[in-house]
């Protein structure tokens, strides 16, 4: 009995201590991720691991992104303890680290600025992105502007109609955005239209892809480049706080903002994790997001590259998903969180449309913040964990980006005409 | 010896090349894609590449997007299409290449697929999105059921990939005419000649070419340097062209023995 606990126990260490170290050379996370495209795009792909792996040893580039990262972006975050809506709740501090502070207003722009300089050193004089909620299209559009790089941008009709404040945004920046009226209209119909083109295109172009998703290395590189996040809230909480969190929240679509404040912490095996997906409008397939939801069609399985947890039917076709945000609404989720799910090291649970909306309301009449849909999912979280925790412990909440976006949505959805 | 060897040996032997067309299962429906197979084999089709519809077919080109579209609002499910393909053993050797994305195979259980697909007289799997690299587990349970694993190589792909992919390939290599998917082009490349000379430096399985091939010069032209010419969405925009069901077994008939004619 001793035996088995003592074993049990470092089993979990080990998969722990794994956790920072992966991905292998294959671009696995334990069994998930790896590379599962057409071989056209394999040696493309190996090229780009190569220029990847050699910019992050190249001083010049790392200084220059983080002169970027200051100078344009406004980086650091702050980490804002939200008094008001701690007060409200009666439980754990709660933190907001600010990434809707952040130029462009999410933290999209962490990686696309990071990809942006590695396709430049690479060569490449046209860029191509997919965008579910806007943001990571945004944020292509604007380093693309700055770096007088031609772009195109591929968003579902589906996601146009939702986010047009944004589909404007990346006009005026100077972006090109194609419809793609394919599928369900969303992010992974415009994820299949950004690879065609890639594919078509593979001599001249370089794909900003902007999750923590797709074919390695982009898992991996989109992780690297938002572990920013992660490594700024660490120094900020330790300065504040004086220790680590008890927990992180963060909300999930692809996984790029989650993995970007968890990565620095898997290592503290005190510091718990929280990803929430969309529980959207219900638990049938087709009402969600939630990948982690067996009962409701989340099984492993192969999406656009890579080996993941993937909402589909019983015979692989991929289903639809619903979500009242549009950066969530994807029925994939990044390969790590795939992997961290299964070693329990991080836990994900749902937020419904309806706590998001609530939770949006909250923070902008609390704290004077809206929060994008998308992170409302966040806090929607954050209000129910901090009520079960006690006034000494601390909460951070990863603000992935500002919710002007979706004004129009919720003015929708609360039937106010603008 | 498997039905795809036996094949390209008896061509070489009468110093022919291969057609070879490829089907989206189920478009427009099941019943039509067994009749078609029949006919195609029956009008000079080599070799029959059957495609899996798959929801989100991200290497493909309109064409073939829209035929998985009708396939999969058909309901055709890949247990069917297996059915199929044991029917059509009672009437037709012509081999059988199943043309799928990985993850309709994985769901349906990769030995339990391999298995069937043995039974019911498959030769070979093709999967867009395996990459030779995540290939090792399927292909040792493909290597078992003695059906080969086809592999694709791109002008993209470098000497040392080809090296590595022709150690793996069995039956014959697909090598593709052009960076890029599926669809109706009108000039080939000159890069495909160069992939189809740098791969037979490493392997002596028959090649043929695909992506974009859609005329019998086409064929003619890639056959004076492969072993045979795969031809998708000719035939495929030719299937959803043809508004009179009727018709369609002549239509298709026809224009396999126009791509084959000499
Ligand atoms: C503000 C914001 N948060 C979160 C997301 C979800 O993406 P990820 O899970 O990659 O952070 C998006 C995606 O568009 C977003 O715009």
């Amino acid at each position: 009995m001793e035996n088995l606990k003592k074993i049990l126990e470092e089993k979990t260490t080990d998969l722990n201590n794994d956790a920072i170290n992966w991905p292998d050379s294959g671009g696995h996370f334990g069994n998930y991720g790896g590379c599962y495209v057409p071989e056209i795009l394999m040696h493309p792909l190996e090229e780009l691991t190569t220029a990847y792996q050699k910019a992050q040893k190249d001083p010049e580039f790392i200084n220059e992104l983080k002169h970027l990262l200051k100078a344009y972006v406004g980086r650091p975050t702050p980490l804002f303890l939200a008094q008001r809506l701690t007060e409200y709740i009666g439980g754990a501090k709660i933190y907001l680290k600010r990434e809707d502070l952040n130029h462009t207003g999410a933290h999209k722009i962490n990686n696309a600025l990071g990809q942006i300089l590695l396709a430049r050193r690479m060569g490449k004089k046209r860029i191509i992105a997919e965008t579910g909620a806007g943001q990571h299209g945004v944020a292509t559009a604007t380093v693309c502007a700055l770096m007088n790089t031609q772009c195109r941008v591929y968003m579902g009709t589906e996601d146009m109609r939702r986010q047009s404040l944004n589909v404007f945004r990346m006009r005026l920046l100077g972006a090109e955005v194609v419809g793609v009226d394919a599928g369900s209209r969303t992010l992974k119909d415009a994820i299949n239209e950004a690879l065609r083109d890639w594919v078509t295109n593979i001599n001249t172009t370089y794909y900003l892809l902007g999750s923590a998703l797709g074919p390695h290395p982009y898992p991996q590189m989109v992780r690297d480049f938002q572990a920013i996040i992660g490594q700024e809230a660490r120094a900020q909480i330790l300065e504040l706080e004086g220790s680590l969190p008890n927990l992180l929240i963060a909300c999930v679509g692809g996984g790029s903002n989650a993995i970007g404040l968890f990565s620095e912490f898997l290592k503290d095996s005190n510091v718990e994790m929280v990803g929430v997906e969309a529980g959207g409008r219900g638990k049938e397939l087709g009402e969600h997001a939630a990948r982690f939801h067996f009962a409701g069609g989340g099984r492993p399985g192969v999406l656009q590259g890579t080996f993941s947890y993937v909402l589909q039917d019983l015979d692989g076709q991929i289903a639809a998903t619903h979500s009242i945000s549009a950066g969530l609404d994807y029925p994939a989720i990044g390969p790590e969180h795939a992997y961290l799910h299964d070693s329990e090291r991080v836990s994900y649970v749902t937020a419904s449309d309806n706590e998001a909306l609530e939770a949006f309301q909250l923070l902008a009449k609390l704290e004077g913040i809206l929060p994008a849909l998308e992170s409302s999912h966040a806090v929607a979280y954050a209000i129910k964990a901090a009520a079960r925790l006690s006034k000494n412990q601390v909460v951070v909440v990863n603000l992935s980006g500002r919710g002007d976006k979706d004004v129009h949505t919720v003015a929708d959805v609360l039937g106010v005409e603008l | 010896m498997n039905r795809i060897a036996k094949k390209f040996q008896a061509l070489n032997k009468t110093e022919r090349k291969a057609l070879i067309p490829y089907i989206t299962a189920g478009d427009p429906d099941l019943a039509a894609t067994e009749a078609l197979i029949l006919k195609m084999a029956e009008c000079g089709a080599d070799i029959i590449e059957l495609g899996v519809p798959f929801s989100d077919p991200m290497a493909d080109g309109p064409v073939i997007q829209r035929a998985t579209e009708r396939a999969l609002t058909k309901g055709t499910k890949l247990i069917d299409i297996l059915d199929l393909v044991s029917r059509v053993r009672k009437v037709s050797q012509v081999p059988i290449v199943l043309f799928s994305y990985f993850n309709p195979l994985l769901q349906f259980g990769l030995e339990k697929l391999a298995k069937k697909a043995a039974e019911v007289g498959i030769d070979g799997v093709l999967v867009t999105d395996l990459s030779p690299e995540e290939a090792g587990n399927f292909l040792s349970i493909l290597c078992r059921y003695n059906l080969d694993m086809i592999f694709l190589l791109a002008p993209t792909s470098s000497d040392e990939r080809i090296a590595k992919v022709t150690k793996l390939a069995r039956g014959f290599i697909y090598a593709v005419s052009r960076t890029g998917i599926t669809g109706i082009q009108q000039t080939l490349s000159d890069t495909v000649v160069e992939l189809v000379l740098r791969i037979r430096k490493h392997s002596n399985l028959p090649i043929a070419v695909g992506f974009g091939i859609s005329s019998r010069e086409q064929v003619k032209e890639v056959c004076c340097y492969a072993d045979g010419a795969i031809v998708g969405s000719r035939i495929v925009a030719e299937i959803e062209a043809c508004k009179d069901q009727t018709q369609l077994l002549e239509k298709i008939g026809s224009l396999i023995q126009e791509l084959a004619s000499d």
